[in-house]
């Protein structure tokens, strides 16, 4: 467990209740989704049915996909606003695609769903190397470089149908255009497609982090880009990386979308990023960067839906459930911040001791 | 020690009796009596730890001294606190600078004591006339509404000054006021210092730069290792008294190692240029050097001699700036960036390991193994067994203190701090290193311990480049010493050839002094 969540431990004090603490504060994320799940267990009707746990995982799903590609752009050091308008321009893309092909001279080329969905996908990661170039080349602050691609890619996918829906995406046999919406709505021995993506998408990303050198060299330029670069870490390369990868993640999200509303529609997506970031940071993600798990960012994912869903269950009004996110999301930094200190104030004594 | 005749054109302002100051493990001043002479420039010398930093910072109120008492104006007086230090009108400007290169220079002026109007408002024009006067009078009639970030390094050194005259300033402490300036900016400087001296300002003048400071120093002062070896009237002194007086004139045996025999040349660095960021000159000028397997050479020379800007030029930190070569068993590694160099065989320990050497958000063996995880993975993946097989053979061999190597790499002392970044660096195998001050503000045992390593590393066949501040150091360790000047190579010595007082002349040659 300790190796999903974090890998460099305090060392074991002299005082076995601040370590006793410290294990409670570093599992805390756990903690909150046990509280969160119980609470509205006991408080909103019907929570633990199969049914609502398959229709929450699936809301779930979509920020999670959003919230791992945001996890290693903010290990990095870095932010993507921008994810959010990935979403819509490719679902618009990929809608276009179905509904009235590529315009070429006198010629409209029609691909298949296989080609459309890799086109959008290629999309996606594309968006994401603007960001890197933005970033690595001209130096633009993060921050600013994707809250700058936030509305371009909007203001595109806008253009692209002059503000209106792409709708009826099922696709034309005549075009070979069909079965786009399968990707949203297929399941494969019962559990849904979405949900096994999330699955592979999931693993592979923790994967990455835990068990490959470049996932350790994204931990080393969030943690100390000076010291990563002196140690012959490729710090441009990396930023690029995650800044694809979390453009990929978005156009996975914006097909699911269109797939599952078999529309396509461009302000799909609207502020996405914000609530991929309060996944992320309540996973444990730091937003000074060099810490931060995908298995967290997925837990806090789901302690947002469940929130969320049993707010609704429960009745409580969209208003105060706002109020209530934004204060879950302040109590996890503040209680974020507490635990480092508690670390380097252990870590102190140890030197000390030493 | 005798203290200096009194002069009565120098009256004695300021005096240190019996002072001692102890920190743990150290003591830093023993038993030092210094006089402080209004109306003159007091120069103090001293190689590094000789103590100098710590009296200045006890004279600025900055520490107390643990024994002895300051005498101001004959009267026993307490300086604890620099405010304290500035009431009785002792000012100080730290190499340092410290001003807030945001706000204009009135801002600077008066940051902390604003003139103010009528209840909280600002009086500008006050201010701006004040400061109009006060810069006049040190012949610097800038605008005070320019912003200090646009001044040059030497006009920013002359706002300090102003803002410690503003304050009525009776002692001003100057440490190491030229190591940034060029030659026009250091003889501006000087003109103010006379100008201070002619109004009875006691100056004190800290500088490693001999020639400069006989030029402008009245009365001299030498440290060494806490003591004062030396007091005297500059006219009575050359450059050869002083630097006996730093040195010793006792010839140390620095024990070395037994002698090895040396490979062949292994880096060849010639003619490298580095040029300055936005300012004429050079950081590095025409640096060139050999290096074979199995020697150590060290790098000597004052700070802002160029010799950090030379590892980078070497290491491949600027690869678009720096010209010149740099092969590495010839292969040619100029304009090449760091992962080239460090796979072609290079590397380096950095100065600061706090901010360059460690990522503090991650474990020890996570920091050992940052710079080899593509070596220590098959294909793309990283087994945990092979990183704990590497962090396990470097943490014994370099005797790191860490009891569990997952811990977070803050609970480790400073010097098994220093050794997790050279295992770090060993760990690519290199076959040049390059070490950064690698004794830096670690303790004697770990000291030891790395001079060892260094030993053994040459002996093994590693190449050993390293820079140090240090004069005992890099007479212990080198086979040969290079001393830079000014970005530019000074001098260059064998061991057996070399003498304290050569390096320390050397290093403080090429400065372009204006006669």
């Amino acid at each position: 467990m300790s190796a999903i969540l974090s890998p460099s431990l305090p060392a074991p004090s002299k005082a076995p209740r601040e370590s006793a603490l410290l294990l409670l504060l570093r599992l805390r994320t756990f903690i909150a989704l046990f509280l969160v799940a119980t609470f509205f267990a006991f408080m909103a009707p019907n929570f633990f049915s199969a049914e609502n746990a398959l229709i929450m995982s699936k809301h779930v799903a979509l920020n999670a996909f959003l919230a791992i590609g945001m996890t290693y752009v903010i290990v990095s050091g870095g932010i993507d606003l921008s994810v959010g308008s990935i979403v819509g321009l490719t679902g618009m893309v990929a809608g276009g695609l179905i509904l009235n092909g590529l315009p070429l001279g006198d010629y409209v080329v029609y691909f298949n769903v296989v080609e459309i969905i890799g086109i959008a996908l290629l999309l996606g990661v594309f968006i994401g190397a603007i960001n890197g170039l933005l970033i690595t080349r001209l130096n633009v602050a993060p921050f600013i470089a994707t809250l700058g691609t936030l509305y371009v890619a909007r203001g595109v996918a806008l253009l692209s149908s002059d503000g209106s829906t792409f709708p009826n995406l099922e696709g034309s046999a005549e075009h070979g255009t069909t079965g786009f919406p399968l990707l949203g709505t297929m399941n494969l021995g019962g559990i849904p497609l979405v949900i096994w993506l999330l699955i592979l998408v999931g693993a592979g990303a923790a994967y990455l982090g835990a068990r490959t050198p470049l996932g350790r060299h994204i931990y080393a330029v969030g943690g100390n880009e000076r010291a990563a670069m002196l140690s012959g870490v490729k710090v441009n390369q990396i930023k690029f990386f995650v800044y694809m990868f979390s453009g990929l993640c978005a156009a996975i999200v914006g097909l699911i979308i269109s797939s599952q509303l078999v529309a396509a529609h461009p302000l799909t997506g609207e502020s996405f990023e914000l609530n991929a970031i309060a996944a992320a940071v309540l996973g444990g993600t730091s937003m000074t960067g060099g810490r931060g798990k995908i298995g967290g960012t997925i837990i806090g994912a789901f302690v947002i839906g469940i929130l969320s869903d049993g707010l609704v269950m429960m009745g409580v009004s969209s208003f105060w459930q706002t109020v209530i996110k934004g204060l879950v999301i302040i109590a996890a930094v503040v209680v974020d911040q507490f635990q480092q200190r508690m670390q380097q104030r252990m870590a102190m004594q140890m030197r000390a001791g030493a | 020690m005798t203290p200096h005749p009194q002069s009565a054109s120098h009256p004695v302002v300021l005096q240190l009796e019996g002072v001692s100051k102890l920190y743990p493990g150290t003591m830093a001043l023993k038993d030092v009596h210094f006089d402080l002479h209004a109306g003159a420039v007091n120069v103090l010398v001293g190689e590094n730890g000789a103590g100098k930093s710590t009296m200045m910072k006890i004279i600025a109120g900055v520490e107390q001294p643990s024994k002895g008492r300051i005498l101001l104006d004959g009267k026993p007086v307490q300086l604890g606190s620099t405010e304290v230090a500035r009431a009785h009108g002792i000012g100080i400007v730290f190499q340092e600078l410290n001003l807030f290169p945001n706000l204009t220079i009135a801002e600077n002026l008066f940051i902390g004591r604003e003139v103010t109007g009528a209840g909280y408002a600002i009086d500008n024009k006050t201010q701006y006339q004040k400061a109009r006067e006060l810069l006049r009078t040190l012949e610097h009639d800038l605008d005070p509404n320019l912003l200090v970030g646009e001044l040059r390094i030497g006009q920013q050194q002359i706002i300090e000054i102003a803002k410690a005259m503003a304050q009525d300033a009776r002692i001003l402490i100057l440490d190491e006021p030229t190591s940034a300036l060029s030659a026009p900016e250091v003889e501006i400087l000087f003109r103010v210092i006379r100008d201070l001296k002619a109004r009875g300002v006691a100056i004190v003048y800290i500088s490693h730069r001999l020639e400069e400071l006989i030029r402008i120093g009245d009365y001299i002062t030498v440290l060494r290792d806490g003591c004062i070896t030396g007091a005297s009237v500059m006219a009575e002194v050359d450059v050869p008294w002083i630097v006996r007086q730093m040195v010793g004139a006792s010839t140390r045996n620095f024990a070395r190692a037994e002698d090895h025999a040396f490979g062949d040349t292994v880096l060849e660095v010639s003619h490298v240029y580095l040029p300055r960021n936005g300012a004429p000159g050079f950081r590095v000028e025409d640096m060139s050097l050999c290096l074979k397997t199995g020697e150590i050479v060290g790098i000597y020379g004052l700070m802002g001699a160029g010799r950090t800007e030379l590892f980078e030029c070497i290491f491949g930190c600027h690869p678009d700036s720096a010209t010149g070569s740099v092969k590495l068993l010839g292969q040619e590694l100029i304009g090449k960036p760091v992962s080239s160099c460090i796979d072609a065989g290079l590397a380096l320990i950095p100065e600061d390991r706090k901010s360059d050497g460690l990522v503090h958000s991650m474990s020890i063996s996570e920091n050992l193994t940052l710079a080899s995880l593509w070596r220590l993975a098959t294909r793309w993946h990283l087994k945990p067994q092979s990183e704990r097989v590497a962090t396990d053979k470097f943490v014994k061999s370099l005797s790191i203190k860490a009891r569990n190597p997952l811990l977070e790499i803050g609970s480790l002392s400073g010097g098994n701090q220093q050794k997790v970044v050279i295992g770090r660096a060993l760990m690519t195998d290199p076959k040049v290193l390059l070490m950064d001050e690698p004794s830096r503000g670690i303790d004697i045992g770990a000291k030891a311990d790395v001079f060892k390593v260094m030993r053994d590393l040459a002996k093994a066949g590693l190449g050993i480049l390293f820079v140090t501040s240090d004069l005992e150091e890099v007479m212990a360790l080198s086979d040969r010493i290079v001393v830079m000047s000014n970005g530019r190579l000074a001098a260059q010595f064998e061991a057996g050839v070399a003498t304290q007082e050569a390096v320390v002349l050397a290093s403080n040659s090429g400065q372009l002094l204006v006669a």
